[in-house]
């Protein structure tokens, strides 16, 4: 059961804190001249973080223990990476990768 | 209708199938709450104010297991950390803005949000969108589903049944933003080496792992750039 004594000062300073982050940059980066190589590494951002998001998602699961969360997760996660590679369109990539998860969960 | 509402509603629009991967979130995090003895108003004004999905379950957790006060918040604040790359990202692109309105458009910063616009505006046309208009329509899309979806976990339960695995719509959203955005091999190489490492890594304490792998994709990637154009 949760401490309701400490569950708004652990609330709040989890919503100024996390605040203060998303925050930051965006405050600040008018009043900043960043160097070059800072503005290259900016545009790999997306396909670092949202790959580092998406391995363990797609590949583990977590309850407790990490375990391989089973190849039909896998194999929709790759039929997606292909559906998105050639149509580039969002909804498509989605359905398929569902459809594909679902209908090996039935069959397997 | 102004150009700058229309822009508005087709960040509205890119954005709403992605409430079939985040809707269980909510759901599953009100209920929970719920469960674990927080009153139906307090997983409500959890969400609102910090309104950061994966870091609330995980305190939540830690919340009623009784850790230290300071484990908690640094757990929940590291695992928030990636959002000071996506801060990062966007910032170039509402320079001017009023501090206020990037207050505003701050808080409700996503993964989602977040993909959705640095997608939109690497586009061709990107640099003629209204981009603080197009993340806003995004954001608050995000921010709607996220927030009623906890109020009905809380005062319902989490009605979904989790067999079905919608949270699995969430990485493919990503995917489908990643895959059009690897263009070169340094990006490719970015995005290989990001994955490995926080797959590898997984296990670190306070969810490092996640961190560790966007860092290690980046540097990766700003080194083999260099080397290109060095020859």
């Amino acid at each position: 059961m949760v401490d309701m004594n400490t569950y708004w000062p652990i609330v709040l300073i989890m919503g100024v804190g996390t605040f203060v982050i998303r925050f930051s940059f965006i405050l600040i980066m008018d009043k900043l001249t960043l160097p070059d190589a800072v503005h290259r590494m900016l545009r790999f951002i997306p396909a670092a973080v949202l790959t580092a998001l998406i391995v363990p998602s797609v590949l583990l699961h977590k309850n407790g223990v990490t375990s391989f969360a089973g190849w039909e997760r896998l194999i929709a996660a790759l039929v997606a990476v292909l559906v998105a590679w050639k149509t580039k369109n969002i909804l498509a990539t989605i359905g398929s990768g569902m459809v594909v998860m679902w209908g090996l969960q039935a069959l397997l | 209708m102004s150009k700058n509402w229309s822009t508005f509603f087709a960040g509205v629009r890119i954005t709403s199938p992605l409430i079939l991967g985040v809707a269980p979130f909510g759901l599953i995090f009100g209920a929970i709450c719920v469960t674990t003895g927080v009153p139906e108003w307090g997983a409500i004004g959890f969400s609102t104010i910090v309104f950061a999905g994966a870091s609330q379950l995980v305190v939540n957790q830690l919340m009623a297991e009784h850790a230290s006060m300071a484990v908690i918040i640094l757990t929940g604040l590291v695992i928030n950390m990636r959002m000071f790359m996506y801060s990062a990202s966007l910032a170039p692109h509402w320079t001017g803005l009023h501090p206020i309105k990037k207050g505003l458009l701050a808080y409700m910063l996503t993964d989602q949000a977040y993909a959705m616009s640095i997608a939109r505006y690497n586009e061709p046309d990107g640099d003629t969108i209204n981009k603080p208009m197009f993340y806003f329509g995004s954001a608050i899309t995000m921010w709607g589903c996220f927030n009623i979806t906890t109020v009905l976990g809380a005062y319902l339960g989490a009605f979904i049944p989790t067999e079905w695995d919608l949270g699995f719509a969430i990485p493919l959203t990503f995917i489908a933003v990643v895959v059009p955005a690897i263009k070169d091999r340094p990006s490719a190489l970015a995005a290989a080496v990001g994955g490995a490492v926080a797959l590898a890594a997984n296990d670190l304490p306070y969810n490092l792992g996640l961190m560790a792998g966007a860092v290690s994709g980046i540097v990766a990637d700003y080194v083999a750039e260099r080397r290109q154009t060095n020859g």
